[in-house]
């Protein structure tokens, strides 16, 4: 088993940072954007974001594996049972956790900044960039959470990755098939192992996090 | 302002560093898809028998286990290419709906019945499964259910149906559980209920059942009274001409291979030694 564990683990790490990454990129501009613009039907596009954090994961995974079936619109891809196939339930269920967070830490930096910023003449690119940076610690937050939230999930891997020795079992799915197995001590270690896991990757964004707030430290 | 900026860049390209060190893609060789049942897998047998297979064809095996019904399910959206399964009449229909041609069969063992090591509804006195289950019933004994879409649930269904009853979880002692066989034992463990389980699941498992006692079934396979408990594995490619994305040919020489004399050979003497009976018995027909 432990020979077997270096895979699952860096295939961990893979998917969820990867998908981490794409939901950042989609997720933070689009996040500033609903907060700045006078957006038609800002309200219910909230309601609807918000409403996506409670995604279960499970439906999310269904809902990519019908896609990415062979008999499905995207079966082409041929991605069903791959790490991409995890990729994508994991941007879906990671992006309205980046682009609700996002949007209310921005919402919550002081309107004057954008009127003066308006004033100074910037742009509209510029001014988004820089409310996003007065808003860095509810952003870094926004990104922490969705990583949790991807790292930790079972319901979509499993369903859309199948769980194949070597090629797709992440942690989660290995703790899944050693409590079905009996393998309690196991699992509580593989456990132990995906908490550590995410307790580095948090101390490192964190980390970066504070270093933007004080580099002279 | 800058500052903020290289900093979220960090975070982001710090993320995508991590995804960087992803395990290179394996070189080009082909790739076989078997969705088969739960039981194959966790028993050990697919890791024993599937390194074979990958050397003597240069191929690789991914081996998606889920339980049977998921399996044809699979198998007839055409993303396996072959399954290996437990539930005949499942498995006739999924080939006469055309998803799957040229069954063959693999190997069986059977289904006994566990229970609390006191018996109390008297199941070990039984003669078959039907009567075991009537005497379940009577004592409104608990009983744990997959209550999935398994091959295991298909036969648990297939033998309330022998004895004309029809359980429902308002009447308490019928629990269904929908998960996988070794979840449900591990509950009948727990809840001191009777459970129909397959016995190699049950062999692997055993020592983290002390609650539980083989009630119905015999000591091994060729003890087993009741032949209606027999548990056969089929194997089926997917059709290529419904499904045209499958790997047809690696498909077709996987059942060549695992219907062949040495593979069945080995199948037969797996778990020998750590069980002191076999998991399986090989009865693939010549074609």
């Amino acid at each position: 088993m432990l020979d077997s564990l270096s895979p699952i683990l860096l295939l961990t790490l893979a998917v969820s940072s990867t998908a981490l990454l794409v939901a950042a990129v989609i997720g933070l501009p689009l996040g500033a954007f609903l907060a700045l613009r006078p957006v038609p039907g800002k309200r219910l596009i909230e309601l609807l974001i918000y409403t996506g954090m409670g995604l279960p994961p499970v439906v999310v995974g269904l809902a990519v594996y019908l896609l990415l079936s062979r008999s499905g619109p995207l079966g082409a891809l041929g991605w069903l049972f791959t790490p991409s196939a995890m990729i994508v339930a994991q941007i879906i269920i990671a992006l309205p956790v980046v682009i609700g967070l996002t949007m209310s830490a921005v919402e919550s930096v002081d309107p004057a900044l954008k009127l003066q910023l308006r004033a100074l003449g910037a742009t509209p690119a510029q001014v988004m960039w820089t409310l996003l940076g007065e808003a860095r610690l509810g952003v870094l937050s926004a990104i922490i959470a969705a990583f949790g939230s991807i790292i930790s999930e079972v319901g979509a891997v499993l369903l859309v990755g199948g769980n194949i020795e070597g090629q797709t079992r992440v942690l989660t799915t290995a703790i899944v098939l050693e409590t079905r197995k009996g393998n309690f001590e196991l699992a509580l270690a593989l456990g132990a192992v995906l908490l550590s896991l995410a307790f580095w990757v948090n101390f490192g964004m964190v980390r970066l996090g504070r270093r933007a707030d004080a580099p002279w430290r | 302002m800058r500052r903020v900026a290289r900093s979220l860049l960090a975070v982001v390209l710090c993320a995508g560093l991590l995804s960087a060190c992803a395990p290179a893609a394996a070189p080009a060789q082909q790739v076989l898809r078997l969705a088969t049942t739960t039981s194959t897998q966790d028993s050990g047998l697919l890791d024993a028998l599937l390194p074979l297979f990958e050397q003597q064809y240069n191929a690789r095996v991914d081996v998606v286990a889920v339980g049977t019904g998921q399996a044809l399910e699979i198998g007839a959206k055409g993303d396996a290419d072959v399954v290996l399964v437990h539930a005949r009449a499942r498995e006739d229909k999924f080939v006469s709906e055309g998803d799957g041609i040229n069954r063959r069969d693999v190997m069986y063992n059977d289904f006994v019945i566990v229970g609390p090591q006191a018996d109390p509804a008297g199941v070990g006195g039984a003669a078959s499964a039907k009567e075991a289950f009537a005497r379940i019933v009577a004592a409104s004994a608990p009983f744990a259910s997959r209550g999935d879409d398994s091959g295991t649930y298909t036969k648990e269904k297939g033998i309330w149906a022998s004895a004309v009853i029809t359980p429902t979880t308002d009447s308490g002692w019928y629990l269904s559980l929908g998960q996988g066989m070794g979840e449900t034992l591990l509950t009948a463990n727990e809840k001191s209920a009777y459970t129909l389980t397959d016995r190699g699941t049950w062999l692997s498992m055993q020592t983290k059942l002390p609650n539980l006692g083989l009630l119905l079934g015999g000591a091994t396979v060729a003890e087993n009274q009741d032949k209606s408990l027999l548990n056969p594995y089929g194997v089926i490619p997917v059709n290529p001409a419904k499904h045209p994305g499958v790997n047809a040919e690696l498909a077709a020489k996987f059942v060549e291979w695992i219907t062949a004399p040495d593979i069945q050979k080995l199948i037969g003497e797996y778990g020998q030694d750590k069980y002191g009976q076999p998991l399986f018995y090989p009865n693939a027909a010549k074609p």
